[in-house]
């Protein structure tokens, strides 16, 4: 390719609105109570982790009941500490204030580089369709085969307990979402008549990919990734569970402190109380959100 | 028009897509025949109209010719060039000459761009320079739209405004021929003249030929200088559009005709109508011989079942007009008549209607 | 022949829909028709005329909420839109039927089509067992399916599109109803389709006696099918008139522009088209002035100082205060 092809490959790009579609999606988005709930639970969830060390009265792994405790006597909530102690005598609101980081954290990262994955192939087997898709497709098909948890466990234990295990495990079992996702978006836009016309004057394939057909196949990625964010707290949480989470007893993690609880569920119930309404509130807030940013977003909604 | 002026020429075009079956390992079962055997030239500068009733494969034929689905077999020639020698870069230069304008304007036009991207695209794809912004208010102009539409998106307009955008595109990189497929069927009455009113004043302006391809028979007929008539896969029946209204041949074209409605009480209530039985049928099990023969009223017990017709000329009519059917002079000539049972007289009642 | 009482007489109807923090949108507007039995009435206009929520106000098929629904639907005497639900719904199927546009989404995907024809003939002719399936393959054949008991056992999706609206219409007919209101009947149909589709309408009419009301866009249609036009244009009916004189003689300037802007197969090559500027998205509201006079070419200054009257005079009714003259027809 010579320099001047290079060129005019390069402002063939489409240029994209910033403008109408989205302002309008965003408008809508606005003005549902749902959404604002939602958005309004994320926001919380993040403002804890970000600023738990300020929130948090004691250090995760202080134990200023040490001493009180014995396992016939955990004491619940009080106004010295809101969530009661656990097991070991630390304080238990603390605790859930510093696991949100760990689960913000794994939630993220795992669905971004789950994304990442799924995008890749995704865009590979609908750009070119024919034989790549084929064996993009059979390829994800194997990964969808295996149970999702299963999978987890057995990469997670294949790699270690550790919280970059945990990630990674989340990551790949979810990449073949995105990718069927993308997949099926991007090739029912090839067929669509604006990808016909921008063939028919002539538009070279990698503008039509990257300037028509991706941007009109991403936004049920994008509520999807929300959605899946809400799915990755939780798996973490469950892989954490099983033991297949960090090993540092000191580092906070609701999965792994509602494992720590199952011997004291009879004495100290609301041990497992806390961690568990923490994990279902931030997979709501993300739920909730994802579901209305569908209904914003997708085109049969609007009009 | 003489036969060196044919700009573009299509010769025993056929698409066949495959059916296929089986779960591990798929084969081919069948094939649909969506366009069988086509022959069609389009003169430099006329408009040739192509009607048929959908599934006929006349979207196929369109689209085959500008290579937007691949051809089974067959030629297509333009201006001298085989465009099915020409691959890659080769083919994506020439499509330069030949544009497409489609019939649903909201789905040919991408809701995410802008019209004065939607235009100028097709400058970038062909690294045309010069002032683009220029060049894209010179063609809203052209098309009856205001300057100020540049900024605005494809979701914004009125469904006979985004024809007209979709019509600047397919005119912006200066073609010679342009494919309009169902130009006007997705739109409002009112609106549809306005359409075809532009395409006729563009053609004089720039000098187009036109390829329209419609089911309605009275849009092509006042568009169109010469006329085909498709039907299951093949013509039927191709004249000078005044020629093939007042003697059409083929028994398919009589029978479109006459189904046509037309907005004048007293035409409708003394025209004799001729009713098809049945539906049209599967493409992807014709009937042998001639296509048509299942539904035609003038089936006659010999060739129709197990002779395909080739398109002929019929003595005491102009060359240009050729016919697919073994039995047309008898049928013109009144020798043969149709089955009593699809023809429906003139309402008596409403006929003899004193109110006029 | 229409000297008898009317079978429906709709007067003054109006539909406003509410929308939760949108604009209220009145759609039809004092809208008055007639219609007597054995007669074919049409209700033609382009998408945005109310032609469409005209009929469903007609059937009581508008949801309710955030519809409100005003006027009289005075059928055989009973008031439609005030009659209790479940006298509605023995009038709707045994007297009046509806046919619509999409056959596919008219008929239960899941339940082959002499089901739902035996099903209807059950609940509105009280026949059951083998004399409803005999009555439902009878109707079949009578629209002019082939091979009605075969078809009987068929679902939908098996069906071709005509055969559907054939299906669809016989389960119209399977109650004998003195009223059937077709919406856009043969738009989704090919010509040759929609030519098979009038005439069995055209001879239903004729055989039973039932009066038709035909909704639709397409002027060509109404000529050959009905007795009296009329033209509505944002809400609000413009012109009406009998088909010969509405036709011959078109005053009001969007029927003309409508006549002058569809193609005709007989006219001659080369006739000039005359489209009607601008689109029906383009409108005043009433309350304003006349909707149509933004497009109007013959609009004078009073067509937007208030809402132009309908008046009747001849048989006709026009909504116009400067209608096309009879130099000004257009005829073509």
């Amino acid at each position: 390719m010579s320099l001047s092809e290079i060129e005019a490959t390069e402002s063939e790009q489409v240029e994209q609105p910033a403008g109408n579609l989205r302002k309008e999606a965003w408008k809508r988005l606005r003005r549902d109570p749902v959404a604002l709930v939602g958005f309004g639970l994320i926001a919380f969830f993040v403002l804890v982790a970000v600023f738990a060390p300020l929130i948090a009265p004691y250090a995760p792994d202080a134990q200023p009941g040490r001493g009180i405790i014995t396992p016939t006597n955990i004491p619940g909530p009080s106004a010295e500490h809101w969530f009661g102690l656990d097991a070991s005598g630390r304080d238990e609101f603390s605790r859930v204030v510093y696991g949100a980081r760990q689960s913000l954290l794994v939630g993220v990262v795992a669905t971004l580089v789950g994304m990442a994955g799924g995008l890749l192939l995704g865009v590979l087997a609908g750009a070119f369709g024919g034989k790549v898709d084929a064996v993009v497709m059979r390829i994800v098909d194997v990964m969808l085969s295996i149970p999702g948890l299963l999978m987890a466990i057995a990469i997670a234990a294949l790699l270690g307990a550790s919280l970059w295990s945990v990630m990674i495990a989340i990551a790949i079992i979810n990449i073949p979402v995105f990718a069927r996702l993308l997949r099926g978006q991007m090739l029912s836009q090839r067929g669509s008549d604006y990808v016909l016309a921008a063939v028919s004057v002539g538009v070279r394939r990698r503008p039509i990919v990257f300037g028509h057909i991706l941007p009109n196949s991403i936004s049920p990625v994008i509520v999807q990734a929300t959605l899946t964010l809400a799915t990755a707290i939780i798996e973490a949480a469950g892989l954490s569970f099983l033991g297949l989470g960090s090993a540092d007893p000191r580092v906070p993690e609701w999965g792994r402190m509602l494992a720590d609880t199952q011997r004291y569920l009879a004495s100290a119930p609301h041990l497992a109380f806390f961690p568990g309404i923490a994990i279902v509130i931030a997979a709501l807030g993300f739920t909730m959100l994802g579901e209305r940013l569908r209904e914003a977003i997708d085109p049969k909604y609007r009009r | 028009m003489s036969d060196d002026d044919v700009l573009l020429s299509v010769r025993g075009l056929e698409v066949h897509f495959p059916i296929r079956s089986g779960i591990l390992i798929e084969r081919q079962i069948g094939s649909v025949k969506a366009v069988d055997g086509v022959d069609l030239d389009i003169p430099r500068g006329a408009t040739v109209g192509l009607v048929g009733e959908s599934g006929c494969g006349k979207s196929t034929l369109g689209r085959a010719i500008l290579r937007l689905v691949e051809p089974t077999a067959g030629t297509v020639t333009f201006d001298g060039t085989d465009l099915h020698n020409l691959a890659g870069e080769d083919l994506r230069r020439m499509r330069r000459q030949l544009q497409m304008v489609f019939q649903d304007p909201m789905a040919s036009l991408n809701p995410r761009q802008n019209v004065q991207s939607v235009l100028s695209e097709p400058l970038r794809a062909h690294g045309i320079g010069g002032d683009h912004a220029a060049r894209v208010r010179e063609l809203l102009d052209v098309v009856g739209l205001p300057a100020s539409a540049a900024n605005r998106y494809p979701h914004e307009f009125s469904g006979g405004q985004r024809q007209r955008i979709g019509i600047a595109r397919a005119i912006a990189l200066e073609p010679q021929l342009i494919v309009a497929d169902e130009p006007v069927s997705a739109l409002d009455v009112s609106i549809q003249a306005q359409v075809v009113n532009l395409l006729e004043e563009l053609q004089d302006r720039l000098g187009l030929t036109y390829l329209v391809i419609a089911h309605d028979l009275a849009v092509v007929r006042h568009i169109a200088d010469v006329v085909a008539v498709m039907y299951l896969g093949g013509l039927v029946e191709q004249a000078p559009s005044d020629d093939l209204y007042a003697t059409p041949l083929h028994p398919y074209t009589k029978a479109l005709m006459s189904a046509v409605p037309i907005p004048d009480p007293e035409v409708e209530d003394t025209r004799q109508r001729i009713l098809l039985q049945g539906d049209l049928p599967s493409p992807a099990d014709p009937p042998a011989g001639c296509r048509f023969h299942t539904r035609c009223p003038f089936r006659q017990p010999t060739r129709c079942a197990d002779e395909r017709p080739a398109l002929r000329t019929v003595p005491g009519h102009p060359e240009a007009h050729t016919v697919a059917c073994h039995w047309a002079e008898e049928i013109e000539a009144g020798r043969i008549r149709p089955d009593a049972a699809a023809v429906v007289a003139p309402n008596p009642q409403h006929a003899s209607d004193p109110a006029a | 022949m229409t000297s008898t009482e009317p079978l429906l007489d709709v007067r003054d109807l109006s539909v406003t829909f509410t929308r939760k923090g949108g604009p209220t949108v009145r759609a039809v507007d004092g809208v008055s028709f007639t219609v007597r039995p054995g007669e074919t009435v049409s209700l033609v206009g382009e998408s945005g005329s109310g032609k469409s929520v005209t009929s469903l106000a007609v059937m009581g098929l508008l949801p309710r909420r955030g519809v409100q629904v005003g006027g009289q639907v005075l059928f055989d005497g009973d008031d439609l839109l005030t009659l209790p639900r479940d006298r509605l719904r023995d009038i709707r199927g045994r007297d009046i039927a509806m046919v619509f546009q999409d056959p596919m989404s008219s008929l239960n995907p899941v339940v082959p089509i002499g089901v739902q024809v035996t099903e209807v003939l059950e609940r509105h002719q009280d026949l059951h067992g083998e004399k409803a399936r005999a009555a439902a393959a009878d109707l079949l054949a009578r629209v002019g399916i082939p091979d009605p008991t075969r078809r009987l056992k068929e679902y939908p999706h098996q069906l071709s599109g005509g055969m559907r609206q054939r299906a669809l219409i016989a389960m119209a007919l399977a109650c004998q109803p003195r009223l059937l209101i077709a919406d856009e009947p043969t738009t989704a149909l090919d010509v040759t389709i929609q030519a098979q589709i009038i005439e069995l309408l055209k001879e239903l009419v004729q055989d039973t006696g039932a009066a038709l009301v035909l909704i639709t866009h397409d002027l060509g249609i109404v000529a050959g099918l009905c007795d009296t036009v009329h033209v509505m244009y944002s809400g609000r009916v413009v012109e009406s008139a009998g088909r010969r004189e509405l036709f011959a003689r078109p005053r009001h300037p969007y029927t003309g522009g409508l006549l002058g802007s569809v193609p005709r197969l007989d006219a001659p090559r080369g006739a000039p088209l005359h489209p009607i500027p601008g689109s029906p998205t383009d409108v005043l509201r009433w309350d304003r002035g006349c909707a149509f006079a933004p497009r109007c070419q013959n609009r004078v200054d009073a067509c937007t100082e208030g809402p132009p009257p309908l008046e009747s005079y001849a048989g006709r009714s026009l909504r116009c205060l400067n209608p096309l003259t009879e130099s000004e027809e257009v005829s073509a």
